[in-house]
């Protein structure tokens, strides 16, 4: 755990003074509660947009617990990323209704256009491609989540003019 | 009380002020005077009527008459048409606008609207919309008149039973956490809604938080319990916002936190996100989250009544079951008692999703008939094609076919059909539906939730994804259907949490009531439904104009052919995604299995 806080790499939100002020203040903020790693980790992804392996050495050290019972946090629930993403993300909805409504010619048609696969980034950092759990949108399928947007009942033709909207 | 014939409410809001709305009330009350109608009509003002206005806007009442646009000059006008010869002005009616609500129409003949009663029709981010129908009286009822043991008898009486899918009796599980001992007890809400096509929860914490947190601060009032939380899945941002804010708005009238409504009772409630686990549903699972844990099951007993959150007794309900229990209070236990059948009281929402005319959220009593649900609520079947399949209770759910029509929705006819209450999501399939892809897209979906902590469910739900996998590729083999219900068996009977337990569902129900579809996969390889991949190919028929539009459109331009000329599809470059078969405006495209 110290080993990893000794050498920091430049990029690492922890190395950014910006970042690391916000980092403080999540933990500052929670570190009391009861039950507080997910708490710190929710508030760290949404606001760094991913948990970096030396930003999970710095939590445990704070929060007082084994940096092995962070990272098995982090690395069981979906949500959390040890790497950062576009500046947007595109999840396709799997949930039944919308895998019944075509949502894997939504992805095929994505792939198509941006040339990458799922889990990638755009070389440029523009758009991240990901399928995503129910968002329970089902009566609207099939759906694609871009950021926090939700666009339903989307023809394979209509995609592309959604990513173009992104891409800018 | 002086009588009027008609009302005008005219809407007030800051951009009708703006745009002169003060000078159209003096201009409508002096045109009235002039007409001799002031002692007929009276002039109201009320707060904004439509959320986008096009200008000054108005309704009059008894007719419910909506203008809008209304211009200070075109009022001696529409007084004398409207109120002086009773002609409604077409030329300022508000254009009728579609109902957004894609989820939640208007309830139909057979449904019994009690949980989603609020739903569309209050502001769910002001509590005074909720006190105005009713809210929080059962909360001072049971303060105010019901012992702790009171409330939980009425809730036994009412045969209220687990909404979140298992079935077990809410008023049971209190008193189990109430005779726990104990100083510290905990509250938790499941909103942990993993089931793909549900959504009932999602919408209710959207509409009317307020019905759930009524219903939290009645239960921790029965059970002793100090603390709640609300364990909300991250996928739903808005339903956290405002709980959030409900919260917020509850606690600072007095109806959370010390002493609530003057009574020694004090509760506090926390809304807690969790990361994307659909494990976490499970109790154990939940609460293991909530302490910052990995969201691993344990086995139990003991149970969450006796030693539940930081090892504290803790009772645990679906966010469904605590909207219910308001009502219940308020309207009393016979009334609730007296909808659905014998076992099984009540309401249930279900959300309607697939090949089916209406989809969206509905809510019926319990002990109607799927065909009920599919043809008279939902709608029937779209594009007139025929029933094949409805799947129930989410990926631990079945697939039920026709012969199941008939058969009352309870908590014990679906179980014993094969299938799952689940939460209630409901998924219809029609004809083109490929029963071994479904079953193996939620294997897929338990096998990658998994949450890897007990073998059976670990390996073995990989292992009948595997099987399916090669199934659909047209690579079965013959000793596949044994092999798959010998593994659902021991996945079944050995897993730790429902999860596992339920994995092997969408295998076992499809195996029996779709079997001839797999052997046909294995046997024959072919797709019967013409949906897996691997097994069908597409042509082009002398349909085809030549209009070049599936060439255009296709991923991997494996279509050929010059402009006005037959196309041909490539079959070896083809990956079988369908988008020629979507675009074609001529239905020249086919698919052959």
């Amino acid at each position: 755990m110290i080993k990893v806080l000794e050498k920091i790499p430049e990029t690492d939100p922890l190395a950014i003074p910006t970042k690391h002020a916000i980092i403080d203040q999540v933990l500052d903020f929670n570190k009391n509660i009861p039950g507080a790693t997910m708490v710190v980790l929710s508030e760290l992804q949404s606001r760094i947009g991913h948990i970096s392996i030396p930003m999970q050495a710095y939590v445990a050290q704070k929060l007082r617990v084994p940096m092995s019972e962070i990272n098995g946090v982090v690395s069981f629930y979906s949500f959390f990323t040890t790497k950062p993403k576009g500046k947007h993300t595109m999840k396709f909805c799997m949930g039944t209704a919308c895998y019944v409504g075509g949502t894997s010619q939504l992805i095929d048609k994505a792939k198509q256009i941006l040339g990458i696969e799922l889990g990638q980034t755009m070389p440029d950092g523009s758009i991240t491609l990901e399928v995503c759990r129910c968002v329970g949108a089902c009566s609207q399928a099939p759906v694609v989540v871009v950021d926090e947007d939700m666009h339903g009942r989307i023809p394979p033709n209509k995609l592309p003019q959604i990513i173009k909207k992104y891409q800018k | 009380m002086k009588f009027y014939r008609s009302h005008v409410l005219v809407s007030i809001d800051p951009a009708s002020v703006a745009k002169g709305v003060h000078e159209l009330i003096d201009a409508l009350q002096d045109e009235l005077v002039t007409q001799g109608l002031i002692g007929e009509v009276q002039v109201l003002e009320t707060s904004q009527i439509s959320e986008h206005p096009e200008g000054l806007e108005m309704v009059v009442y008894p007719e419910g008459v909506h203008y809008t646009g209304i211009q200070i000059d075109d009022v001696p006008y529409l007084v004398e048409e409207h109120f002086l010869k009773g002609r409604v002005v077409k030329r300022f009616l508000a254009k009728e606008t579609k109902p957004s609500d894609e989820e939640l129409g208007p309830p139909k003949s057979k449904e019994v609207r009690v949980v989603l009663r609020n739903c569309g029709q209050i502001d769910p981010e002001n509590i005074e919309d909720y006190i105005i129908e009713d809210g929080y009286q059962a909360l001072g009822k049971v303060l105010s008149e019901m012992t702790p043991e009171q409330v939980i008898e009425e809730v036994i009486t009412s045969g209220l039973r687990g909404r979140g899918g298992a079935g077990f009796s809410t008023g049971r599980k209190w008193q189990f956490a109430k005779s726990a001992p104990g100083d510290v007890k905990y509250l938790i809400c499941n909103a942990d809604e993993g089931d793909p096509g549900a959504f009932m929860n999602r919408r209710v914490l959207e509409s009317d938080p307020h019905s759930v947190i009524e219903g939290m601060v009645i239960a921790a009032y029965a059970i002793g319990c100090n603390q709640g939380y609300v364990y909300c899945r991250a996928e739903y941002p808005l339903a956290v916002k405002r709980l959030n804010t409900a919260i917020k708005q509850a606690r600072a009238i007095g109806l959370f936190g010390n002493n609530i409504l003057g009574s020694d009772f004090s509760f506090d409630l926390e809304v807690r996100i969790g990361a994307g686990a659909f494990v976490c549903g499970e109790e154990t699972a939940l609460m293991a989250s909530i302490e910052g844990r990995r969201g691993e099951p344990r086995p139990r007993p003991p149970f969450p009544a006796i030693q539940g959150l930081w090892g504290k007794p803790t009772n645990i309900n679906n966010v469904e079951t605590y909207a219910n229990i308001p009502q219940i209070i308020s309207r009393g236990a016979a009334w609730f008692a007296s909808m659905g059948t014998e076992k099984s009281k009540g309401t249930k929402t279900f959300a309607i999703a697939g090949d089916v005319n209406n989809t969206g959220l509905i809510e019926v009593p319990l002990g109607i008939t799927l065909r009920e649900v599919i043809y008279d609520v939902g709608g029937g079947i779209k594009n007139n094609k025929n029933f094949k399949a409805v799947q129930t209770g989410g990926p631990m759910g079945g697939c039920l076919p026709a012969q199941y029509l008939d058969m009352p929705v309870d908590y014990e006819s679906l179980m014993s059909a094969g299938s799952i209450m689940g939460s209630g999501g409901m998924i219809v399939m029609d004809e083109d539906t490929c029963m071994v892809d479904i079953a193996r897209f939620f294997m897929d979906f338990t096998q990658d939730e998994s949450c890897g902590k007990c073998t059976p469910c670990r390996v073995g739900t990989r292992r009948i994804l595997e099987i399916l996998e090669r199934i659909c590729e047209g690579e079965g083999r013959e000793s596949d259907i044994e092999t798959l219900e010998m593994l659902c068996r021991q996945i079944k009977t050995t897993s730790l949490c429902g999860l596992g337990q339920g994995a092997p569902n969408p295998v076992e129900s499809t195996l029996k009531h779709f079997r001839s579809e797999y052997e046909a996969h294995i046997r024959e390889k072919r797709c019967p439904s013409k949906v897996c991949r691997k097994l069908i190919h597409y042509n082009i028929v002398d349909a085809c104009t030549g209009c070049l539009v599936c060439a255009r459109n296709c991923p991997v331009n494996a279509i050929t052919g010059e402009r006005r000329q037959l196309h041909v599809i490539d079959a070896e470059l083809c990956i079988r995604c369908g988008i020629c078969e979507q675009v074609c405006n001529f239905n020249a495209v086919e698919v052959w299995s």
